[in-house]
C-alpha cells in the first residue's frame, strides 16, 4: 500500500487548482445564471490540455494516467463542474472508446483533434425510451451496404450544440437485443442531423444539453466503431470509466462546497461566537470531511485499478454511487451551515448543491449503480 | 541568447509559518513549496522571449541553491517550459552565499541575461540580483517592468516612483524582475507536465564560500485584528467605527 502522490501527479492537480481558482472562478455565477457555454474556458482547458489529458501522447494526448484525472477533474468541479462535464464526456466517454476500439485512421481523424481539445465530442445513448435502460435504443442505423442510414433521436446530450464529433450508439439489427447494437464515429455537422433547443436545466447550466435528431442519416461504412455488433459492449465499458470522471466531479462539488463551508463557518459569528465553535457545526463539518475522504478514496481506487489494468467496473460503480449521494448530502449540508448567505447565489455553494443532484442521475442513477455493484457481488 | 532564471523555493503563500529550533528555524513540517512568486513571473517572461520566434532566445535555464527539497521546484519550472535546470547542492545560507554560488556557476557557463525576483516571499531580501551583478561585474536593472527586445536591441522599463524610466542595453546584464514584467505566471500545460519528465536536471556541487551572515531568531508579527464588512448604505456607521473604536478620525 501506497498512499503517496507522486511528484507529477501533485503538479497535474496543482495546475488543475490554479487553472480553476485563476480562470474559471471569474465569471462562474453569471454563466451559470444565464446558461453561457464557457467556450473561451473550454479553449483554454484544451491548450492545457486536459481535454485529452487521458489519451496516449502517440494520439496527441497527454498520457496522464487516470489518478492524476481524478486530481484534475475534484479541482475543476470545485469551481466549475459545468466545464469539468465537457472535460469528462471527452475524456473517457468519447476519446477512451476511439483510443481502445477505433482504427488507426479513426484514430487519426477523429481522436487527435479531441485530444488537442481542438474539437470537442459527444457521447449519444439516451433516449427519450432508454435512459436507465439502455438496451431499448430505438434509434435505427440500417446496412444498405455502402452506408448505414440513420434514424431516430437521441436526449440529454451533453455538449450535443457544440460537440463536432459524436459517438452515436444505434440499433442495426433490433432482433438482435443488445448484440445488434453498434457505435459510430461521425461529424456532428453531417446531412440530416438536426439538434434541439438547449436544455433549461437546474444545474450546470453553462454546459449545453440537447436532443439531437437523426433523419435518414448516412454514415460511411468505415465510420463503425470496433466489430458489427459490439457497440453496447464499447457504451458500457465506456460508462466504467465516464463514472470515475462523474465520481471525481461529485468529489469535487463536495469537497468545493466543504471547503466554502469551512471557511464561512471560521468567519461567521453567532451568540458571541465563530459557528465553528458551535458543536452543532463542527460536527457537521467533521462528518462532511470524513465522507469527502472516503469518497476520494473511492475514486482513487478505482483509477488505480484502472491504470494497473485490472477490472475496474464494480470500483467505479461503487466510487460513482459514493461520491454522488457524499455530494448531494455534503453541498446541503454547506447550505445549511451558510445560513440564509448559503440560499444566494453570491456564495456559491447554493449552485454547488443544485450540480449535485446531477451526479446522482447521469452516467447511470444512484439505482442503477446499485444494480451493477449488487449483480457484481454475484459474479 | 541564453536567458538564465534564479529559481528560490519557497513556501506556499498561504503556509502558516511556525519556527523550530529556538526560534532560529522555519519549522519546513508540512510545508508546501512554490516557485518564488517574482522567479516564476520573470520566467513566464523568459519562456515568452524564447517562444517569440522574432528574436534569437535559444535556451532558458532555471537555477537554484538548495537541497534536495527543491526537485519538485526546479521539475515545476521545467514544466512551465524551462529547457534545462542546475540546482546547486547546498543549503542557501544567505543572500552573499547564493549570489556567489550562482555567479561561481555562471562564470563557467555564460549567459547573456540573467534574470531574479525583486524579492523572494520567504525572507524578502531583496539582495541576491544586486550580488549577482556585482560578482560578475555587470549592470544591474532593479524593479524591472518589461523585458523587449526590439531588433536586436533590449529595451527595458523601470518601475520608478511615479512613472517609469525606459533604458536601452546590451547583454549580458542581470535583470531584477518587478510584478508587471508579464500578466500572469504560467500555468503548466499537461504536455510541458510530461516532457519535464525528460528535461535535464543537473545537481552541481558548491563552491567554498562562508555565508557573511546568520539568523538570530525569527519573530512573528502581532495578529491582525479581524476584518469587519460594513455595507455601503451605512457610511456613517463606518466613520463611527472609525472615531470610536479605531480611533484614527
Ligand atoms: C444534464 C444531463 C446530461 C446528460 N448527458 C448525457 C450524455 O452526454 N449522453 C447520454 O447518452 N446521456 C446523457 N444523459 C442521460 C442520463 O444518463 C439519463 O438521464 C440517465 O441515465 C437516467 O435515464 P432517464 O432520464 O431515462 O431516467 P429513467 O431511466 O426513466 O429513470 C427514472 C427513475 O427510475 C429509476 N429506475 C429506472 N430503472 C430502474 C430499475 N431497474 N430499478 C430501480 N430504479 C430504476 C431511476 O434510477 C430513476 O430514479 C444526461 C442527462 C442529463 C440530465
Amino acid at each position: 500500500m501506497n498512499f503517496e502522490l507522486t511528484e507529477e501527479q501533485e503538479m497535474i492537480r496543482d495546475a488543475a487548482r490554479d487553472f480553476a481558482q485563476r480562470e474559471l472562478l471569474p465569471g462562474v455565477i453569471e454563466r451559470d445564471e444565464n446558461a453561457i457555454y464557457p467556450k473561451e474556458q473550454v479553449k483554454r482547458l484544451g491548450e492545457l490540455g486536459f481535454l485529452g489529458m487521458l489519451v496516449g501522447t502517440e494520439y496527441d494526448g497527454g498520457g496522464m494516467d487516470t489518478v492524476s484525472y481524478v486530481l484534475a477533474m475534484e479541482e475543476i468541479s470545485k469551481v466549475d463542474a459545468s466545464v469539468s462535464v465537457i472535460m469528462s464526456v471527452n475524456n473517457s466517454l468519447v476519446c477512451w472508446g476511439v483510443q481502445k476500439y477505433g482504427s488507426e485512421a479513426q484514430k487519426e481523424e477523429f481522436l487527435k483533434p479531441m485530444a488537442r481539445g481542438d474539437k470537442i465530442g459527444a457521447f449519444l445513448l439516451s433516449e427519450p425510451e432508454a435512459g436507465s435502460d439502455a438496451t431499448s435504443q430505438r434509434t435505427t442505423a440500417v446496412d444498405m451496404g455502402d452506408h448505414y442510414l440513420v434514424n431516430g433521436i437521441k436526449n440529454w446530450i451533453t455538449s450535443g450544440g457544440t460537440a463536432s464529433t459524436y459517438l452515436l450508439i444505434a440499433h442495426t439489427h433490433p432482433e438482435k437485443k443488445h448484440h445488434g447494437i453498434n457505435a459510430f464515429l461521425i461529424d456532428s455537422n453531417l446531412e440530416g442531423i438536426s439538434v434541439g433547443p438547449h436544455e433549461n436545466k437546474m444545474g450546470m447550466r453553462a454546459s449545453d444539453t440537447h436532443s439531437v435528431m437523426f433523419n435518414n442519416v448516412k454514415i460511411p461504412k468505415e465510420n463503425r466503431l470496433g466489430e458489427d455488433g459490439q457497440g453496447f459492449k464499447i457504451a458500457m465499458k465506456s460508462l466504467e470509466g465516464g463514472r470515475i470522471g462523474i465520481a471525481s466531479q461529485a468529489l469535487g462539488l463536495a469537497s468545493g462546497a466543504y471547503e466554502l463551508a469551512l471557511q464561512y463557518a471560521q468567519e461567521r459569528k453567532t451568540f458571541g461566537k465563530e459557528i465553528i465553535k458551535h458543536q452543532a457545526i463542527a460536527f457537521k463539518l467533521a462528518d462532511m470531511a470524513v465522507e469527502i475522504e472516503a469518497a476520494r478514496y473511492f475514486c482513487l481506487k478505482a483509477a488505480w485499478l484502472k491504470d494497473q489494468g485490472k477490472p475496474y467496473g464494480q470500483a467505479s460503480a461503487m466510487a460513482k454511487l459514493y461520491a454522488a449521494e457524499t455530494a448531494m448530502k455534503v453541498t446541503t449540508e454547506a447550505v445549511q451551515i451558510h445560513g440564509g448567505n448559503g440560499y444566494v447565489k453570491e456564495y456559491h455553494v447554493e449552485r454547488l448543491m443544485r450540480e449535485a443532484k446531477l451526479t446522482q442521475i447521469y452516467e447511470g442513477t444512484s439505482e442503477i449503480q446499485k444494480i451493477v455493484i449488487s449483480r457484481g457481488l454475484l459474479a | 541568447m541564453k536567458i538564465l532564471v534564479c529559481i528560490s523555493n519557497v513556501p506556499d503563500t498561504t503556509t502558516k509559518i511556525k519556527f523550530a529550533n529556538n526560534n532560529t528555524q522555519v519549522d519546513d513540517a508540512g510545508v508546501q513549496w512554490i516557485i518564488n512568486p517574482w522567479d516564476e513571473l520573470a520566467l513566464t517572461r523568459a519562456i515568452e522571449l524564447k517562444e517569440d520566434s522574432s528574436n534569437s532566445f535559444d535556451e532558458v535555464c532555471v537555477v537554484n541553491v538548495g537541497l534536495a527539497k527543491s526537485d519538485a521546484t526546479l521539475r515545476k519550472a521545467l514544466a512551465i517550459g524551462a529547457d534545462k535546470a542546475i540546482r546547486i547542492d547546498a543549503e542557501p545560507l544567505d543572500a552573499y552565499f547564493v549570489a556567489g554560488q550562482i555567479a561561481d556557476y555562471i562564470k563557467n557557463n555564460p549567459f547573456d541575461i540573467v534574470l531574479s525576483g525583486i524579492e523572494s516571499s520567504d525572507y524578502n531580501g531583496s539582495s541576491v540580483g544586486g550580488m549577482l551583478s556585482e560578482f560578475l561585474d555587470c549592470p544591474a536593472i532593479s524593479s524591472m517592468t518589461k523585458l523587449e527586445v526590439d531588433n536586436g536591441e533590449i529595451i527595458i522599463h523601470r518601475a520608478i516612483p511615479g512613472g517609469k524610466q525606459v533604458l536601452e542595453l546590451q547583454a549580458p546584464f542581470v535583470g531584477i524582475v518587478q510584478k508587471g514584467i508579464t500578466n500572469e505566471p504560467r500555468i503548466p500545460a499537461m504536455r510541458g507536465i510530461m516532457m519535464a519528465r525528460k528535461k535535464p536536471l543537473e545537481v552541481v556541487s558548491p563552491v567554498d564560500l562562508k555565508a557573511l551572515s546568520h539568523i538570530v531568531e525569527f519573530e512573528l508579527p502581532q495578529a491582525k485584528a479581524s476584518c469587519r464588512m460594513i455595507s455601503e448604505e451605512r457610511l456613517e456607521a463606518l466613520v463611527d467605527l472609525l472615531k470610536s473604536e479605531a480611533k484614527v478620525l
